[in-house]
C-alpha cells in the first residue's frame, strides 16, 4: 500500500463550475434552512401515505448504493487479490465517503426529531428487531471506517506541507493589525506535521482491519436497506415484495458498485484530461456480468416461485417499470459480455450507465414506485424537495472536485506506465 | 489464485443466500402466535353507531394537550367554530366517516389504532418510541424517544400513526386508548365513555371477543358473520363488527399472519447471536492479510527478477497471475 501510487491533481479550484455548483448547493441549504423553521410539510409533498419520499429513495438508498464505489473495489483488491487496481482505490473511497456522508446529512433533515438521534447510542433504547436500526449503526460505523480509510491521504498531504497558503494568510493578518507574528504559531504547526508523521505507520499497519471492516459493513447495511421494506408486505407491489429483498438489494449494490466506480474513472479522466485507465476498467467490468446474472437469476426464480411471473410481463404500470429495471440491467451485462465492447471506453461507459440506472431505478421500483398505501395517496416529489437533493448532489461532486485538487487521490499517471512494463518483466520471467 | 478467490467470494453471497431461505423455511413454519386475551381494546359496532361524533370530540378535548392535537378548521369556517378533519392526521387519533353505498345501504365506520397483538410499528422503530404495554396491550408511543423516521407509518398496514408535516417541532400522532389521559382518571377510554348508543365497548379482549359472538349469533342476519381484527395481523385489541363488508369500510382485507413475524424472522437468522458479522469479518480479515503477506513476498520475487532484467524502477504494484 505506497502512498506514491496517488498525486494532487493541479489545477485551480475556481472553476466555472465551481461556482454553478456552489449556487446549487446554496439553494439547497437555503431550503433546508426553510424545512427546519416551518416543518417538513413546508418543503416536501411527503404525506401519512407516503412518509419516505425522495430523500430516504435516492439520497438515501440509491445514494449509497451508488456510494458503494469503495466497498466493490475494497473488495476486489483486498478480498480477490487484484492489488494492481489499488490506485483506483482513494477516488472511490472519496466518493463513497461524501455519498455516505450526505446520505447521514440527508437522515438529519429528513427525520423529524433528529436531537432525539442520541437514541441510537442508549442501549436501553435499542430495538434490535428493527431493521432501520441496523442500517443506522452500520451507516454511523462504516461512514467513520471511510473516515479512516481516507485519512492516510489527509496525513501524508500534512506531513509534507509548508503551510504556505496559511503562513501567507497568517502574516497579512498580524501586519494588518499592526502586531508580529507570535513564533509558537510556527511551533504548533510543526507539531501537526509531527503528529501525522507519528501516526501515518502505525494507522497503516492496522488499516487493513479498518479495510476489511470497511467490507463487512456494507454487506450487512446494504442487505438490511432491502430487509427495510419487508414489514409492507401488504403495500409494497409483489413484483417486489420477497424475502430475497435483503440478498437483492446486496447484489445490487455491487454491482452499481463496480459500474459506479468505472463510470467515476472515466468521466474523471476526461474532466481532468488525463488518460483513461482502459485497462483496468476493462477488467472491473469483467466482473459485473457475473453479478447481474446472480442478480438476474434470483429475480425471475424468485417470481417464477411466487408466480408472479404473469404479473410482471402484464404490461400494466407496475409491469412497465419492472420490465425498465430488470431491461436496464440486463441490456447493460449483455453488453459487458463482449470482451471487444469491454476494451472501448464508449461501450464501457454505456453499459456501466446502463447498469447504474437499473439498479437505481430497481430501488426506486422498491422504495416509491411499488410502494401504494392505499386509495387516495399520491406521491410525487415537490420542487424544493427534489432541489434540496440536487443541492446536496451538487456538494458531493463539488467536493470531489476541490479535494483532489488538495489532497494526493487521483492514481498518479507514471505508474500506469510502469505498470505495463512490469506486466511485461513478469511475463518474461 | 483466480479459483479461490472466486470460490470464497461465492461463499460469501451463498451464506447470505442460504441465511434468507432458512428464515423462510421458518417464517412459514411458526404459525404458533401468543394472543393475549386479557390485554384493552374496544369493540366497535358500526351498526348501531349513529355518527354523533361525540367520540371525536371527547378523544381532542380530553388528549388535546398530552398529545398535541388542535382543532383543524374548515375553509369555510372563518370564526373557528368547529373542529372539521378530513381523516386521522396529526391533530386527530380518532374519526368517524360514513360510507354511503346507496340511500339505503350505508354505514359509519370510526377509525383509530387497532392496538395490534404483534404491532408492526413496535417492531420497526428503531429507538424503542413505540412500545407494547406487555399486561395491557396498549400500543403507546413516546415522543422523547421518537427520532421522527416516520418508519412506523410504512410499516403500519391500516396507516394509522400520523405524522405533525406542519409542525418545526413534530411528533407522531395515534390512540394510546387514553393511557395517560381518560384510562388513569376513570378506567375508560374517553370514546367509550360518551357514546350515547354503546357503539364502542371497552374492556379486556375476551369480554369482548365473547360480545362480539354473542351478537352474532343473536343477530345473524343484522351482521357480516366476520369479527374484524380477531384473526387479521396476529389479532388486534380493537375490533369491529358491521353490516358491510369491511374493506368498503376502509379496513383492509390482511392475512392472519403478522407482517412483523416474517421480517422478525429474517432479521433474526441473518443476525442471531450477531454471529455471521462476526464470522463475516473474521474470514474476510483471514483472506485480506494472506493476500497482502502474499503480495509482499511477490513483491520481492518481482525485485528479484527486475534486477535481473536490469529494469531499475521500483517496483508499486503486486502481482498477480491473472
Amino acid at each position: 500500500m505506497s502512498h506514491d501510487e496517488f498525486q494532487k491533481y493541479d489545477a485551480r479550484i475556481l472553476t466555472p463550475s465551481f461556482v454553478v455548483l456552489l449556487t446549487l448547493t446554496v439553494i439547497g441549504f437555503a431550503l433546508v434552512a426553510v424545512r427546519f423553521i416551518w416543518g417538513l410539510g413546508a418543503v416536501t409533498n411527503m404525506s401519512d401515505g407516503y412518509p419516505w419520499g425522495i430523500w430516504i429513495t435516492y439520497d438515501v438508498a440509491v445514494g449509497t448504493a451508488i456510494a458503494c464505489g469503495g466497498y466493490a473495489m475494497a473488495i476486489l483488491i483486498y478480498i480477490r487479490n487484484r492489488m494492481h487496481y489499488h490506485p483506483m482505490i482513494r477516488s472511490a473511497i472519496l466518493t463513497s465517503m461524501f455519498g455516505y456522508g450526505l446520505a447521514g446529512f440527508s437522515v438529519m433533515v429528513d427525520v423529524g426529531r433528529p436531537w432525539n438521534s442520541y437514541n441510537f447510542f442508549i442501549p436501553s433504547k435499542w430495538q434490535v428487531n428493527s431493521a432501520m436500526f441496523e442500517v443506522a449503526l452500520c451507516v454511523m460505523a462504516y461512514t467513520t471506517v471511510l473516515l479512516l480509510e481516507f485519512l492516510p491521504a489527509v496525513l501524508t498531504t500534512l506531513e509534507k506541507t509548508q503551510w504556505k497558503t496559511l503562513q501567507l494568510l497568517l502574516d497579512r493578518l498580524y501586519s494588518r493589525m499592526g502586531m508580529k507574528r507570535p513564533e509558537r504559531i510556527g511551533d504548533r504547526l510543526d507539531m501537526v506535521k509531527d503528529v501525522a508523521a507519528w501516526l501515518k505507520p502505525r494507522l497503516d499497519k492496522v488499516l487493513i482491519f479498518v479495510i476489511v471492516l470497511g467490507i463487512t459493513l456494507p454487506t450487512m447495511h446494504q442487505s438490511s436497506l432491502g430487509s427495510l421494506l419487508l414489514i409492507a408486505s401488504t403495500k409494497l407491489h409483489p413484483l417486489w415484495y420477497t424475502g430475497f429483498l435483503p440478498l437483492l438489494f446486496l447484489i445490487n449494490c455491487m454491482f452499481i458498485g463496480y459500474s459506479i466506480a468505472i463510470l467515476e474513472s472515466i468521466i474523471s479522466s476526461y474532466a481532468f484530461k488525463r488518460p483513461f485507465e482502459t485497462k483496468e476498467l476493462s477488467g472491473i467490468a469483467g466482473i459485473i456480468p457475473w453479478l447481474t446474472v446472480i442478480w438476474l437469476s434470483v429475480v425471475i426464480g424468485d417470481l417464477t416461485w411466487r408466480g408472479q411471473l404473469g404479473a410482471a410481463l402484464s404490461l400494466d404500470f407496475y409491469s412497465r417499470f419492472f420490465l425498465l429495471d430488470f431491461g436496464l440491467v440486463a441490456g447493460g451485462s449483455l453488453l459487458l459480455f463482449s470482451g471487444r465492447k469491454r476494451e472501448s471506453i464508449r461501450w464501457l461507459f454505456v453499459s456501466a450507465a446502463l447498469i447504474v440506472l437499473g439498479g437505481a431505478l430497481y430501488r426506486f421500483n422498491v422504495y416509491l414506485i411499488g410502494f401504494n398505501p392505499g386509495k387516495g395517496w399520491h406521491y410525487f416529489p415537490a420542487l424544493a424537495e427534489l432541489l434540496i437533493t440536487v443541492g446536496i448532489v451538487a456538494f458531493e461532486i463539488l467536493g470531489y472536485q476541490v479535494i483532489v485538487k488538495i489532497l494526493p487521490v487521483l492514481p498518479k499517471l507514471h505508474t500506469r506506465q510502469q505498470l505495463d512494463t512490469e506486466h511485461g518483466v513478469v511475463e518474461k520471467v | 489464485m483466480r479459483k479461490p478467490s472466486r470460490r470464497q467470494f461465492l461463499k460469501i453471497i451463498g451464506t447470505t443466500g442460504a441465511a434468507l431461505i432458512a428464515g423462510r423455511g421458518t417464517a412459514t413454519a411458526s404459525e404458533v402466535h401468543h394472543v393475549n386475551n386479557d390485554t384493552l381494546g374496544m369493540l366497535y359496532d358500526a351498526t348501531k353507531c349513529v355518527g354523533c361524533k361525540a367520540c371525536m370530540s371527547a378523544c381532542k378535548r380530553v388528549n388535546s394537550d398530552y398529545g398535541s392535537l388542535s382543532y383543524e378548521r374548515a375553509a369555510f369556517d372563518k370564526d373557528g367554530l368547529w373542529d372539521a378533519p378530513q381523516d386521522l392526521s396529526g391533530s386527530t387519533r380518532t374519526l368517524i366517516k360514513l360510507f354511503k353505498e346507496s340511500d339505503k345501504k350505508w354505514s359509519y365506520v370510526k377509525y383509530s389504532c387497532m392496538h395490534c397483538q404483534k404491532p408492526s410499528c413496535v417492531s420497526v422503530c428503531p429507538v424503542s418510541a413505540m412500545t407494547r404495554d406487555a399486561v395491557t396491550g396498549i400500543v403507546d408511543y413516546n415522543k422523547n424517544a421518537c427520532i421522527g423516521c416516520r418508519y412506523c407509518q410504512i410499516a403500519c398496514a391500516f396507516n394509522i400513526p400520523k405524522f405533525q408535516w406542519d409542525k418545526a417541532i413534530p411528533q407522531i400522532v395515534k390512540c394510546d386508548l387514553c393511557k395517560n389521559t381518560n384510562l388513569i382518571k376513570k378506567g375508560i377510554t374517553a370514546c367509550a365513555e360518551v357514546c350515547p348508543v354503546g357503539a364502542i365497548m371497552f374492556g379486556k379482549r375476551k369480554e369482548l371477543l365473547a360480545e362480539a359472538k354473542k351478537r352474532l349469533q343473536e343477530n345473524p342476519g343484522r351482521y357480516e358473520q366476520h369479527i374484524y381484527g380477531e384473526k387479521e395481523v396476529g389479532g388486534t385489541n380493537h375490533l369491529y363488527l358491521s353490516a358491510m363488508p369491511f374493506n368498503k369500510l376502509g379496513l383492509p382485507i390482511l392475512k392472519d399472519a403478522a407482517p412483523a413475524e416474517f421480517s422478525e424472522k429474517i432479521q433474526h437468522t441473518i443476525y442471531k447471536g450477531f454471529i455471521a458479522p462476526v464470522a463475516l469479518y473474521g474470514t474476510l480479515c483471514f483472506v485480506a492479510i494472506r493476500n497482502m503477506k502474499k503480495g509482499q513476498a511477490d513483491e520481492e520475487h518481482v525485485q528479484v527478477a527486475k534486477m535481473g532484467v536490469g529494469d531499475d524502477s521500483a517496483p508499486e504494484h503486486k502481482e498477480d497471475n491473472e
